[in-house]
């Protein structure tokens, strides 16, 4: 009974946020307190709602096979019928909760982070809309839905990136976020429109009958083109390489946003596509090469420009970016599970690593460069304890969250590609290097003098808290719980360790943390030498193998000569045409004005001419018809 | 030849041709005061000129037909009123064309020109 209501009631998840983005924005705008106790009641409800579907989920007969469904016509043209509605299985209850929960929290600690900022009312608006967009996507049940939140979500994201408008690297990186996204939406709905073409549908659940029917009859080559098409959409949301350059430049969002957009928002939009749509890309092996290695290849890139930068944020990013691979990796070697495990464990650290990064930049009075922190172990002992967690769990330390999730996908990996997993490992070692690098360069040496820092207000430290208790527990529940009975594609996956595997790559990160701990705490080696020595790869880690510059290099080349061409055209050839145009017209109305005298009388002599010529042609042309019918007169 | 008896036939007893060609003369003096007069006033008497030559030709074609069709004479009156129409608006112009422009000559009235 209360589960039927839970499930039937699954729309308003997404429907309370967006209720209080419109409220917001109409009536208590200008407003701090109210609007963000609006915003906050609508995400807890929204996260009562969610527990309560999970609750119906896990106590119901709910399975991936068998999911509930709810819809409602949303639109009709000619025979294509667009719905809208819920549908609610272990992955959308799994979605919903790390979603309501991260943003919630999140809400909770721009209270504190916000405090003094005039547009603060503005700010929760866009987080409601933001939690909104994100939960319609992910209750969405065709893929013209999910399309539309997915848009809504790439609008957020611009809109808070670009939060601080008046400063023009916002500005600049709020459009360099849509426009990259945008060039990824652009091969989804192109996808998306290929698929009703072919099937006449969209609907998740009529399509995953459809599309292994169709394979089935006619192989995979039409379908493959269609799952790369798909999967462009997730390489710009998700931040894949070659689509990545987005990623690092949100953070001139606030804080908050970038744990939001980091950890339950925005780029694991992409990765949830791959998952719901499972069916289509898991039957295409081709498609399935690509995301593993694309996957693969961005976690490993992505650490390897981590190494090496200096703002806090920027090294969380392409830790981001890194994880995403992961979770791409994941999907790509054929385990839904690992990667959606992997996909959950991750919000939560790196919402957690987000907040406590924010707190540090909020308390050296947002200065991001790491270097220019250290010793904020004794000011901030809670941030401290809670960044440690965050740090330890993404390392894929036991028993913290990030070991399990990694391990799966490291296992999983291994029993597909050998290369891949050497490459997971790889990245793993990396992973554990840069973020205790970060770890140590903040929080140990010494405190430079006149450091202003201090602990974080309570509606910060909370949030920190419940997160990092979370990045301690999330993984060992998934394991134990069996997370791989729940959620996954096919057959129900075994939650069991690898421990070779586990034991590898848990020994590795110990490695690169000791490593860490030698060259920035104990200073052994000298950071810089060693950057030195490695010369060119330093460089261009440093300057993230300048992609950037080459993008702005392929735009001027390309864009711009485009655009000089087509003005060249503009110029000559469309001008000259409407120019010649309005010349002949001169020209012409020259000559008719000089008829157009104004005399009547000359008028009415035309006038009368042109009856008389008329008189004449029909008194020749009877004349000319009697003398046919043998001159009657 | 037309013999004498017979001009004098055709003199005197009035027939269609007769009225054909009243209305033809009419309608031609009216013509050429169309194209002459520089008074608005006269073209517009001419104008009626030219209307009453065609009302003519009604009235004696009406006169030739079977006694029970009177569509000529119906026309005829059907012109007429028309005719009193148009005249009617035709001086209203002409009154306010001379109390705006102090004329009526309908050379110097060439404002509309293109």
């Amino acid at each position: 009974m209360f589960s039927d209501f839970m499930l039937t009631h699954a729309w308003l998840i997404p429907l309370l946020p967006a209720l209080a983005f419109l409220w917001i924005g109409f009536f208590t705008r200008l407003h701090k307190k109210r609007s963000a106790a609006i915003a906050i009641t609508m995400s807890s409800l929204s996260f009562l709602l969610a527990c309560g579907v999970t609750w119906a989920v896990l106590s119901g007969p709910i399975t991936m096979e068998t999911p509930f469904v709810q819809k409602t016509l949303w639109f009709e043209i000619g025979s294509v019928r667009i719905f809208m509605g819920s549908l609610v299985d272990p992955l959308t209850a799994m979605m919903l909760m790390v979603v309501t929960m991260v943003s919630l929290l999140v809400q909770i600690y721009s209270v504190g982070y916000m405090a003094h900022d005039p547009g603060a009312g503005r700010f929760f608006a866009f987080l409601s809309l933001f939690a909104a967009s994100m939960l319609g996507l992910v209750i969405a049940v065709n893929f013209a839905q999910l399309y539309v939140f997915w848009e809504l979500v790439g609008l957020c994201s611009y809109l808070l990136i670009g939060f601080y408008y008046d400063k023009v690297s916002a500005r600049e990186a709020a459009k360099k976020a849509f426009i990259t996204t945008r060039i990824g939406d652009f091969g989804l709905l192109l996808g998306i429109l290929l698929l009703q073409i072919t099937f006449g549908t969209l609907d998740f659940q009529e399509l995953k009958v459809l599309v292994p029917a169709y394979i089935w009859i006619s192989g995979t080559s039409f379908m493959t083109i269609v799952g790369l098409l798909l999967f462009i959409g997730p390489i710009g949301k998700s931040g894949q390489f070659p689509l990545h350059v987005w990623l690092p430049d949100a953070m001139e969002g606030p804080t908050p946003v970038s744990a939001l957009i980091h950890a339950a928002t925005m780029v694991v939009a992409g990765v949830y596509l791959v998952g719901r749509a499972y069916f289509i890309f898991s039957a295409l092996p081709v498609v399935m090469n690509v995301i593993a290695w694309l996957g693969g290849f961005t976690a490993f890139f992505a650490a390897t420009i981590a190494l090496t930068q200096r703002p806090i944020k920027r090294i969380l990013a392409y830790s981001t970016i890194s994880q995403l691979g992961y979770m791409m990796l994941a999907l790509g070697v054929g385990s839904l599970t690992a990667s959606m495990f992997h996909l959950m464990t991750h919000a939560f650290f790196k919402a957690l690593l987000f907040l406590c990064a924010g707190a540090v930049i909020e308390a050296m009075q947002d200065e991001a460069d790491i270097f220019k922190m250290g010793g904020l172990r004794k000011k901030m002992p809670v941030t401290f304890a809670a960044m440690t967690i965050g740090v330890l769990a993404i390392s894929g330390l036991p028993p913290f969250a990030g070991f399990f999730s990694k391990d799966e996908i490291l296992g999983a990996a291994a029993a597909v590609s050998t290369p891949l997993y050497l490459l997971g490992t790889l990245t793993a070692f990396l992973t554990a290097f840069y973020m205790a690098r970060l770890l140590f360069v903040t929080f140990f040496g010494e405190a430079s003098p006149g450091c202003p820092a201090t602990e974080t207000n309570a509606f910060m430290r909370w949030p920190l808290i419940v997160l990092a208790v979370l990045s301690c527990v999330s993984g060992l529940w998934g394991h134990f719980a069996g997370f791989g009975e729940w959620v996954y594609f096919g057959a129900a996956e075994e939650t069991g360790i690898d421990w070779v595997i586990a034991g590898t790559s848990t020994v590795l990160s110990l490695v690169a943390i000791g490593l860490a701990y030698e060259i920035y705490v104990a200073k052994r080696w000298s950071a810089y030498e060693i950057s030195q020595r490695f010369g060119v790869l330093y460089t261009l880690s440093f300057n993230k193998y300048y992609i950037d510059e080459f993008y702005t290099l392929l735009r001027r080349t390309f864009c711009d000569g485009l655009g000089r061409i087509l003005y060249w055209i503009d110029l000559h050839v469309i001008d000259g045409i409407v120019n010649g145009l309005a010349r002949l017209v001169g020209v012409l109305s020259t000559i008719f004005t000089f008829l157009q005298n104004g005399q009547v009388q000359r008028y009415v002599a035309v006038f009368y001419g042109g009856v008389i010529v008329l008189v004449a042609y029909s008194l020749f042309y009877a004349y000319k018809v009697l003398t046919l019918l043998g001159g009657a007169f | 030849m037309i013999s004498f008896v017979e001009m004098m036939h055709l003199a005197l007893h009035v027939g269609l041709p007769h009225f054909l060609l009243l209305s033809a003369v009419l309608f031609a003096i009216g013509l050429f005061g169309l194209f002459t007069k520089k008074g608005i006033i006269a073209v517009l008497m001419c104008i009626e000129l030219m209307l009453n030559a065609v009302n003519i030709n009604f009235i004696a074609f009406n006169h030739y037909m079977p006694a029970t069709d009177l569509s000529g004479q119906l026309m005829a009156l059907f012109s007429i009123a028309v005719a009193a129409a148009e005249v009617a608006i035709g001086l209203a112009l002409a009154f306010r064309i001379y109390h705006d422009h102090h004329t009526v000559n309908v050379d110097d009235l060439n404002h509309l020109k293109g």
